[in-house]
């Protein structure tokens, strides 16, 4: 039976088939629905951890006892793991485990466009790189069998494109996989120097024999359609590429990204007159055939930006191009916004109207950065808003407090406690506002620690965020509802003004959250309203202005009763 | 069969995700190769969200280029104008007639520009306007202009009606399937 399915659907279901056991991820853009589909199955154990760290180290536990195991992430998130992955390239495994890792070229919803690759082989930890649905499911038992073979975790290298494109995918039975034996191993599990040696011994000759076998498998393979021109390419290139260039040149496609083969390509070069690598972002397989003295054509037409297409290949490598028509007309851009209703809002109009300095981080809060509210002036990494603000009060230490930092309650889980830790064993005169919108947004509502509920929707225990700050070591904690501006204003500018480190829990759940009833929406009335347009600074979608008028588009107003603050003339009701 | 191209342009929020999942659910039931790419995270937030659809004998690419879509789907005129350099020449595209004033015009440093379903038929592009909202509104829900499209959609394609609504029914939850049915029935007959 064949069915249509997201990249991350089929991934979750290559999961299933595998027989996969234990499953611990962090949401993270795109690659999230990978481990929300894992957790629809019953056999299968799946959970979010509070960030990919403790994710990755969770899989690998449960697979040195003996499970198949699973972490998913998004690229930046595998900098989070990355210590527990270049020693869990050491330790090797006991149970099959793989790491999903989901790149976002062209930063559809990212902070960064690195390349994961860089990480398989400094870590010299296999990558596979699938290119649609079908191969994200095969791709990814088959990441189980080698993980098992070559003692090593397996990366499935994603992409924006391939998670989050549906195509057809052949459904199978799961493989019953019984739990391995445990055998205490001290020399392949404990890392400290003395056995730490013998297993990077381990890890180098394991590469040469994953090249061996990059050499020869399945997934690596020759397309000869008898052309001058050969294609050495991977993953969502590769389909691209098809699609521009047809059967009118060779591929070499290549499903293992890391370790590459070395006779494979050199055979496959010698065939052509002219050899391209096409892949997206870094030269990574460019450098690797050049550096076999193997000459090819890669980002001297290509870019390292962005994504590609099939009409830029068809463009760089025949020089064909499309007819298309354009309009003779300035269209308006439309960038996303915060919702009609979202509890940041009033926050970030009270933090825009005192001039504060604001750290930010990673959730839909960073749209405050955007106009009209403009009221962010950095966004680093997950937790990056706290730690920074340390610093850069430590730096201006004597002069005016006027600084901030913003962090909303999943992120704070994730990485930003560690840097209010530091706020107050190393006293900076520091204030953290946590936006505590009881969900993790921008990722599509999921739970985190402080929420009281876990992936599967069940109850489990719910950090409190006032009792944390203050075992943390922060005296003085207040909370806040951001529908009340004024009230906001008040405390910010209260606490801002005071020497020692705040927290101001500004507390609202998101309103898209299906159990928060709305208030009926509001109405202008229009012989009230002067045009004065002083409404339309803090940036609701539901309101615009019209022949000098104000409106409220009653589909999208949750009547959370900002723009009510904001008019002078009492014109909003 | 060579492989058709059909875009759905909306502002975040409108539904195109059920939209393109519908079209996508038809079209491999009929027994097409299919591949539909969406837009997830950032660019939901009432941004300007594209999705596309293509189907065929085998299709390679997600993705729809400059001048390659059969039809566009759109769900607001100013994506309907935004996107119209995708439009083969001499394609169609379905349009709501709704118009949804993005953050720039709210803010009043650009215009929203007028008689754009005008402009665009000059273009080129053959033009079918239907005042989804009103329609959706009708069925009982302003939320469900997307599935009053689709009803369009399906009267211009040449599928049998159960593939529809066999579609709707694995695709909308039960206790909107009602509002949905009759939404797409108007829109077929708009």
């Amino acid at each position: 039976m064949k069915e249509l399915m997201l990249g991350n659907k089929a991934f979750a279901r290559g999961l299933y088939e595998a027989g996969c056991k234990v499953v611990s991820s962090y949401p993270g853009t795109p690659s999230t629905e990978i481990t929300e589909e894992a957790a629809k199955y019953d056999e299968i154990y799946a959970e979010w951890a509070p960030n990919e760290k403790v994710a990755m180290e969770v899989a690998l536990g449960a697979s040195m006892a003996g499970a198949r195991s699973f972490c998913g992430m998004k690229h930046v998130g595998l900098n989070v793991a990355a210590d527990p992955l270049y020693t869990a390239s050491y330790t090797g495994v006991n149970g099959g485990m793989v790491i999903a890792v989901a790149d976002d070229p062209g930063m559809h919803s990212s902070q960064n466009e690195q390349d994961s690759r860089h990480h398989a082989e400094a870590s010299k930890v296999m990558m596979l790189e699938p290119s649609d649905s079908d191969e994200c499911k095969r791709y990814t038992k088959l990441a189980f069998e080698l993980s098992e073979r070559f003692d090593t975790p397996v990366i499935v290298r994603m992409s924006t494109r391939v998670s989050h494109s549906q195509s057809a995918v052949e459904l199978k039975e799961r493989d019953e996989i019984s739990l391995k034996d445990y055998e205490k191993n001290p020399s392949k599990y404990v890392m400290m120097p003395a056995y730490a040696r013998g297993r990077h011994v381990f890890v180098e000759q394991r590469t040469l024999d994953e090249i061996e076998y990059a050499e020869s498998c399945d997934i690596n393979t020759v397309e000869d359609n008898g052309a001058d021109i050969g294609v050495i390419t991977s993953g969502i290139s590769y389909v691209y590429s098809k699609e521009a260039l047809g059967d009118r040149v060779n591929y070499l496609k290549l499903g293992i990204v890391y370790p590459l083969p070395k006779k494979l390509i050199e055979d496959f070069c010698k065939k052509c007159k002219k050899v391209y690598v096409i892949e997206e972002l870094d030269p990574f397989i460019e450098n690797h055939c050049k550096a076999l003295g193997v000459e090819v054509i890669g980002k001297e037409i290509f870019s390292m930006l962005g994504e590609y297409s099939q009409s830029l290949i068809a463009e760089r490598v025949f020089g064909e191009k499309k007819d298309y028509t354009e309009l003779d007309e300035q269209i308006p851009v439309r960038p996303p916004v915060m919702c009609a209703g979202c509890p940041h809002r009033g926050l970030f109009y009270c933090l825009s109207k005192l001039g504060l300095t604001v750290s930010g981080d990673i959730g839909c809060y960073t749209l405050g950065a955007a106009a009209p509210l403009t009221a962010m002036d950095s966004t680093i990494c997950m937790g990056a808003s706290i730690s920074a603000l340390h610093g850069f009060n430590k730096a201006r230490e004597g002069a005016d407090k006027k600084s901030v930092a913003v962090i909303g309650d999943s992120t704070f889980m994730h990485s930003g406690m560690t840097g209010l830790v530091n706020i107050a064993y190393n006293a900076s005169n520091s204030l953290v506002i946590i936006l505590d919108n009881s969900i993790t947004g921008m990722t599509g509502h999921q739970q985190n620690p402080t929420t009281g509920k876990n992936l599967k929707g069940d109850p489990a225990a719910a950090v409190n965020l006032e009792e944390l700050c203050k075992a943390i070591g922060i005296k003085n904690v207040s909370v806040v509802d951001p529908y009340h501006m004024s009230e906001c204003e008040k405390v910010i500018k209260e606490k801002v003004a005071l020497d020692e480190p705040c927290v101001i829990i500004s507390r609202r759940p998101c309103a898209l959250l299906k159990y928060v009833k709305h208030n009926p929406p509001l109405n202008v009335e229009s012989d009230k309203c002067v045009g004065c347009k002083q409404c339309l600074k803090i940036g609701c979608p539901a309101i615009s202005i019209h022949d000098k008028k104000c409106e409220i588009d009653s589909t999208q107003c949750v009547g959370c009763g900002i723009c009510k603050e904001m008019c002078r003339l009492g014109a909003i009701r | 069969m060579q492989t058709k191209s059909i875009m759905i342009v909306g502002v975040g929020g409108q539904g195109s995700l059920l939209a393109s999942r519908l079209l996508g659910s038809v079209l491999i039931s009929r027994g097409y190769d299919v591949k539909v790419s969406e837009v997830h995270g950032m660019s939901q937030r009432g941004g300007s969200v594209v999705t596309y659809v293509k189907y065929g004998d085998k299709v390679y690419s997600p993705v729809i280029e400059k001048g390659e879509a059969d039809v566009i789907i759109s769900f607001e005129e100013l994506e309907a104008a935004r996107w119209i350099s995708h439009l083969k020449p001499g394609g169609t595209i379905i349009t709501s007639t709704q118009q949804i004033d993005p953050m720039p015009v709210i803010s009043g440093v650009a215009e929203y520009p007028d008689k754009l379903i005008e402009k665009i038929e000059n273009a080129g592009a053959k033009v079918i306007a239907v005042d989804a909202l009103s329609l959706a509104q009708k069925a009982g829900n302003a939320k469900a202009s997307n599935v009053v499209l689709m009803g369009k959609v399906a009267s211009l394609l040449d599928f049998d009606e159960s593939c529809w609504q066999n579609a709707l029914k694995k695709l909308v939850p039960p206790k909107f399937l009602e509002v949905n049915k009759i939404a797409f029935e108007l829109g077929k007959n708009a």
